[in-house]
């Protein structure tokens, strides 16, 4: 995907795009109806949510003492554990296990998180073969592109558009569109690939702290064959992914499949405790888990952004986002796109940088209406509207704070502030605007290539109201 | 609750733009009984500034709107976006502020014109009207944040003339989003042509909604569509289709 073209550019190109349009369009459909047939009580849902929400909130408030618990477990269960802060920490971390195992051909089942510290090219470039072993990565690593969904990978493709990437990549195979038959093929490319890989890479859904637990969810039946039978496993998680205990978990997933994809529970869900014990016929002789930071410390200090980190990772704010079903996964340039992405990642690279993702909202909410935990996506996109343009760097809790600011839209916003702040300037401008029918800002831009332009009334209500006698007091 | 006097705020968008909205809001009360007060020095509810990150600027404009509003009796709004931002976002955008009570206790005296309609004066409507046939656009304040979404639905069943039909669309945000249509205009653009389309597609003459800011959108993008769709508010559709024309 090409990362220097800017947003604006991304999002025309996407809004140019029909196939990608009416691609996203009929997915989210799906996955909105989906989702909707599985809560059809809003009360019951509710309390569903809240009973999440209360879960993720308690792992925050508590982090550090059960990340403590979380390792102390991990390590008793004979899972080694270590701590990245950064992407390069975490990759060379996992790239010095590999080498320490001779490691040359690895698969790996679906992890956003590896996506995060793109481990794929670091992998790549020391020569270790890596595959993803998820159907939709495992095209979207075909075709040399990008998740752009973080459940669906390759949503953004057709059918037909798979279908060519397929066969273009495996010319033993007869071309189809048969969706089956793809898959079929798939599958019997990826079982040779896993019978022969040196280690399985996998991310973790919860990592439960009580009993050093890893959980993984995942529909394929790639995630069980990455963490089982290869001789080693290496699973990476964000520190945030922690919940106190095995209790924790079933209510969480029981939301987490249903607002994702609308499932009852997905095919698989596998809890990890240990590496192979004697005695036992299969699972990985060695295990190891990389706990990245990545900047999710800093927002975890941030009281105010903190339930950011809540997220529980299932792209419903996306499915329901009427801007990224416009413009699509890739448009936003971030790991993560959609609501969550636009209040994620500027918060984790800068505000300098990203932080005009943010305009990329109507506000509409709908996001924060369906996020299983809670997260007040909305206000929290609103929030770093603010931080951008008044907030102080001083205070450097969200890099670059304030570095939005423009004098020019400052301006435009103090004379608003005088006319609407001041009922008696307002009297004077509304009298204006409605007998003069001026009014019309000229920073009005592009409304008028899709719209006319609203004229104001010949009178104002303040005049009929006071014309048909209502009381002013 | 016996009410037997309310405050009219307009709004600044329905002052400027659609004053016989705010008018047939004023009248559909007045005819329940209802003393209305409309006071003359409102403005805006600061919503513009607040939602493009411009606190500092909302602030004394939603202040200038408290004096406004000194006694104990409801504040009826025909927006639900600017009931919404009042309602629910005062209490952050006052946050730390010595005045936070005051704008706080005017936040919880805030209602919606057609949640104050049903759910407090209980309004029984007889339709006078021709058959018509309409579509209904609920805004996304008054879906998600005031959650008062249906009461327009309950006041147009009531109107035995009236055909609602469903659009397609219809948990879907008409992509004003007020300064995003300007900072993302193709985004706000491509959103309002799949929403005008849905709109088209119902064979209704007109659209209904409780909120000017959608109906500008949507309206002024039908216009430029060449469409004969009409848009109109709720209060205007109402009172023009139940009160005795001499």
């Amino acid at each position: 995907m090409p990362r220097t073209e800017t947003f604006t550019d991304r999002i025309n190109d996407a809004l140019d795009n029909e196939q990608l349009h009416s691609n996203f369009r009929s997915a989210m459909n799906y996955l909105m109806e989906k989702r909707r047939d599985k809560f059809p009580d809003q009360e019951k849902l509710d309390n569903l949510r809240n009973i999440a929400s209360s879960i993720r909130a308690n792992s925050l408030s508590n982090l550090a003492d059960l990340l403590i618990k979380l390792e102390e477990n991990l390590e008793s269960n004979n899972i080694t554990v270590h701590w990245a802060e950064t992407d390069l920490e975490a990759n060379n971390i996992i790239y010095q296990i590999l080498k320490d195992a001779n490691a040359k051909t690895i698969v790996k089942g679906k992890s956003m998180v590896t996506e995060e510290i793109e481990l794929n090219e670091f992998l790549e470039d020391k020569d270790i073969e890596i595959l993803e072993t998820d159907l939709g990565e495992f095209l979207i690593q075909l075709a040399n592109e990008k998740p752009s969904h973080i459940v669906m990978p390759a949503i953004h493709k057709s059918r037909k558009e798979i279908s060519k990437v397929f066969a273009e990549h495996f010319p033993e195979f007869p071309y189809t569109e048969d969706v089956d038959l793809i898959t079929q093929q798939a599958r019997k490319i990826l079982r040779d690939k896993f019978r022969q890989a040196d280690a399985g890479i996998s991310g973790v859904n919860f990592a439960v702290a009580e009993t050093g637990t890893l959980c993984l969810v995942e529909n394929e039946g790639n995630g069980r064959m990455c963490t089982t039978v290869p001789p080693l496993h290496i699973a990476v998680t964000g520190i945030e992914k922690v919940v106190e205990k095995l209790s924790d978990v079933a209510p969480l997933l029981d939301i987490l499949t249903k607002s994702a994809t609308g499932q009852e529970i997905t095919t698989y869900f596998n809890m990890i405790s240990s590496p192979r014990r004697e005695g036992e016929k299969d699972g990985p002789k060695s295990m190891h888990v990389v706990l990245l930071d990545n900047g999710r410390s800093k927002i975890h200090q941030n009281n105010e952004m903190q339930e950011t980190l809540k997220c529980i990772r299932c792209g419903s704010c996306m499915n329901h986002c009427p801007v990224y079903t416009q413009v699509g996964g890739h448009a936003y340039g971030t790991v993560y796109p959609g609501p969550i992405g636009i209040t994620l990642e500027p918060q984790k690279q800068g505000i300098t940088q990203l932080g005009e993702l943010t305009s990329a909202c109507s506000l509409c909410g709908a996001c924060g209406e369906v996020c299983p935990v809670q997260i007040p996506l909305p206000k929290l996109i609103n929030k770093l509207r603010s931080e951008a343009v008044e907030g102080n760097n001083a205070n450097e809790l969200i890099e670059g704070a304030g570095s939005k600011r423009s004098s020019l839209e400052l301006l435009a916003w103090k004379n608003w502030r005088l006319l609407y702040g001041n009922p008696f300037f307002y009297s004077i401008f509304s009298k204006a605007a409605t007998t003069l029918g001026f009014i019309t800002p000229k920073t009005i831009g592009k409304w008028g290539k899709y719209r006319t332009t609203p004229i104001p009334s010949k009178h104002s209500l303040k005049e009929m109201a006071n014309k048909a006698g209502f009381d002013n007091e | 609750m016996a009410v037997n006097e309310v405050y009219f705020m307009g709004t600044c968008l329905v002052d400027l733009f659609y004053p016989k909205a705010g008018l047939a809001g004023m009248q559909l009360l007045k005819r329940e009984g209802i003393k209305v007060i409309y006071p003359s020095k409102q403005t805006c509810c600061g919503q513009p500034a607040f939602n493009s990150g411009y606190r500092k600027e909302s602030l004394p404009v939603a202040r200038s709107l408290i004096k406004c509003f000194p006694k104990d009796i409801p504040i009826v709004i025909p927006s639900g976006s600017c009931a919404g931002m009042i309602k629910h976002h005062w209490s952050e955008l006052f946050e730390g502020e010595s005045d936070i009570e005051t704008a706080l206790s005017v936040a919880e005296r805030v209602y919606e014109l057609t949640e104050f309609l049903v759910d407090e004066l209980n309004v029984e409507l007889t339709d006078l009207g021709e058959p018509t046939k309409i579509t209904i656009h609920t805004s996304c304040a008054s879906r998600n944040e005031m959650k008062i979404a249906e009461r327009i639905e309950d006041l147009v069943a009531q109107l035995s003339k009236v055909e609602v039909l469903e659009q397609e669309r219809k948990s879907e945000c008409c992509g004003f989003g007020g300064t995003f249509a300007v900072k993302q205009a193709d985004i706000s653009g491509a959103m309002v042509k799949d929403k005008t389309d849905a709109l088209k597609a119902t064979d209704a003459s007109s659209v209904i909604s409780q909120d000017c800011g959608c109906l500008m959108n949507i309206g002024c993008a039908l216009e430029k569509q060449n469409s004969k769709l009409k848009t109109q508010h709720i209060a205007e559709f109402l009172w023009d289709r139940t009160h005795a024309k001499n």
